[in-house]
């Protein structure tokens, strides 16, 4: 047996992360367009109780790279062992999700077999018998297609959340199959050392109700009594984007976003923040999110529920005014 | 140590961006450029290494002309020379074929250090210095935070999701790519404005590389790039409409008796 899509997955605390399910969607969607199997690789070490949970995720096919050289991720390890089990199995498509591991080694990999990746696609659709990969360019304000000409393997990697975990179509159970992968001849040039949580979460922004964010639409230091207002007159807590935060303006522990916090209050109200996928994947799920941007464009717009158009410096002080008057 | 800091010009930011008519890409030529934000840190970085460890930093940089600029402020902050590839004839929006183009470039000086941006502000594709690092041999790390020199090697701390980190030892030469905000950067000073003037800036065209029109031709890695346009919105804000007084007005509203937020 083969498989034609081979999903490459990703553990979180011994169990496959949820952008590996998302990735799983995807090869399961591209499979019934163009009428292909999928399966998936797990790549670590002792894998037995991961390959069971694995081969229940509705996949033909459950490839195991076992090996104590893959126990800690490393580039070379990964990029090399993967080489391997591609240029063995010879599947059409490639499929990961963007993950910080994925950017790691993957456009590695990709240079080593010589096959171009797209990357970070946020959808594809098919024109004839051909997908079309979208991905976003100018953080996310303008869309680009791209098509995989010449000879298979195809590499793609999906952004978190592109495709839908809950869509997952989980029948049947997959047969599972150990990979020849011959580690010695990988030679693994990085050490691994200690993984920790960087800056002691002082404030956990996870529970609050109302959170007034800031971006650097905000110019100045000196600024951030403004916003600091309006979350007084809302009774909101304040966040920032990570430029905010990276320029000191707020503390780190402030941050939303991949590398920060994740929220979910029930009001985010975005001042001058244009919206790249780093920043929405921690705010996405708030319940009215209120972007204030001069650029209509801004990407932020496309997840909000109420948008205004301008200068929030003339804005937010209006905003202050009218949200106390009626309190 | 010696160092090469990979950079890139792309729009300022906040540019408005319009597409050609054809949907081959912006129009670039109503656009201001400044240097990619994490390529900026990356050079700030090599900076720092070398007033803590001596050595050279050396810039390479790709693109028409207005990239001098880049090029100048770099040496300007204290970069020591410059290589600049003359890409006039060929833009590409292809990771592969940049790395390609610029490994060519990096190869002959046997660098100890590598370091380039994350990613760029405007293809934002995240993979060329990851591969710049296998075309080159070379270890690498991504997504850097700190760097720190040991005796054989150096010690970096990568970012991971969510506010975790990791620390990884790597031999040299080896590459890393930069995350925006692992330092503060600095400002040129006059003097080193002036200095920058008497700075060797290498110009290389392709043929200087060994490399020839077909090595760097659109669709030559099978990534076919077929157009750019305005995305589909999968959801529409309600814009609110009006002068500043008006829109806060109605925001309040919605805010206190639709959405009920406070
Ligand atoms: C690996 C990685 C991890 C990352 N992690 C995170 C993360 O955790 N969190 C995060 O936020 N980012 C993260 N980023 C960065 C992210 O990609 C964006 O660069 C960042 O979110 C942009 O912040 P911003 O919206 O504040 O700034 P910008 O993108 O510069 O946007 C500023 C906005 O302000 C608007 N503006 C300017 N002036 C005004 C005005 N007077 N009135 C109204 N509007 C105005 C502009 O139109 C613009 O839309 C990460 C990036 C990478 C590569």
């Amino acid at each position: 047996m083969s498989v034609d899509i081979l999903v490459v997955a990703e553990q979180r605390d011994g169990a496959l992360s949820r952008s590996t399910v998302e990735a799983i969607v995807a090869g399961q969607n591209l499979g019934s367009d163009l009428g292909k199997s999928v399966g998936l690789l797990l790549l670590g070490q002792n894998l037995s109780d991961l390959a069971d949970e694995a081969a229940a995720k509705g996949v033909q096919e459950v490839l195991l790279a076992d090996h104590e050289k893959l126990a800690d991720y490393t580039p070379d390890g990964y990029s090399g062992a993967l080489q391997q089990v591609i240029e063995a199995e010879n599947p059409d498509y490639v499929l990961f999700s963007h993950t910080y591991m994925v950017r790691d080694y993957a456009p590695k990999l990709a240079a080593a077999l010589g096959k171009p990746l797209v990357s970070d696609c946020i959808h594809y659709r098919m024109e004839g018998r051909a997908p079309i990969f979208v991905r976003q360019v100018f953080q996310g304000k303008i869309d680009a297609d791209f098509a995989l000409q010449g000879d298979a393997p195809y590499l793609v990697s999906f952004q978190t959340g592109a495709f839908n975990a809950d869509n997952l179509k989980a029948e049947g159970t997959g047969a599972i199959r150990a990979t020849n992968i011959d580690m010695d001849r990988v030679e693994v040039r990085t050490k691994v050392l200690e993984i920790f949580e960087g800056v002691k979460q002082e404030v956990d922004l996870s529970k609050a109700e109302r959170i007034v964010s800031v971006g650097r639409g905000i110019k100045k230091p000196e600024n951030m009594e403004l916003v600091k207002e309006l979350a007084e007159a809302l009774e909101a807590d304040i966040a920032a984007s990570r430029p905010v935060c990276d320029d000191g303006w707020l503390p780190l522990d402030r941050q939303i976003g991949s590398s920060g916090q994740t929220v979910a209050p029930k009001l985010y109200f975005a001042v001058g923040i244009s919206g790249a996928i780093q920043h929405i994947v921690g705010m996405k799920n708030s319940g009215t999110i209120v972007a204030v941007n001069k650029d209509p464009h801004a990407p932020i717009f496309d997840i909000a529920d109420y948008g205004i158009v301008g200068d929030l410096f003339e804005v937010i002080p209006a905003v202050v005014t009218a949200v106390k008057a009626r309190k | 140590m010696k160092i090469i800091v990979c950079m890139k010009q792309v729009p300022v930011k906040d540019s408005l961006l319009k597409i050609k008519d054809d949907n081959s890409w912006v129009h670039e030529d109503e656009l201001n450029y400044e240097i990619n934000e994490s390529d900026h840190y990356a050079l700030e970085t090599a900076l720092r290494l070398k007033e803590a460890h001596g050595g050279e930093v050396v810039i390479l940089t790709m693109g028409p002309e207005r990239v001098k600029e880049a090029i100048k402020q770099g040496l300007a902050k204290g970069a020591d020379r410059a290589l600049y590839i003359n890409n006039a004839d060929f833009t590409s929006i292809d990771p592969m074929t940049n790395a390609k183009v610029l490994a060519a470039a990096i190869s002959p000086e046997t660098p100890d250090l590598v370091l380039a941006g994350l990613q760029t502000d405007d293809n934002g594709s995240g993979q060329t210095g990851v591969i710049l690092a296998e075309n080159l041999g070379l270890p690498h790390t991504s997504i850097v935070m700190e760097i720190e020199k040991l005796d054989n090697g150096i010690k970096v701390k990568r970012e991971l999701e969510s506010g975790w980190f990791q620390w990884i030892e790597l031999p040299l030469p080896a590459l890393l790519t930069i995350q925006s905000g692992i330092n503060q950067i600095r400002y040129a000073t006059i003097k080193g404005i002036m200095m920058a003037k008497k700075k060797e800036v290498k110009e290389l065209a392709l043929s200087d590389l060994g490399l020839s029109g077909a090595d760097v031709a659109a669709g030559s890695t099978g990534l076919d790039f077929q157009k750019v346009y305005v995305p589909e919105k999968t959801k529409q804000a309600l814009i609110l409409e009006g002068d500043p007084k008006d829109v806060a007005e109605q925001l309040a509203d919605k805010l206190k008796n639709e959405a009920k937020v406070f």
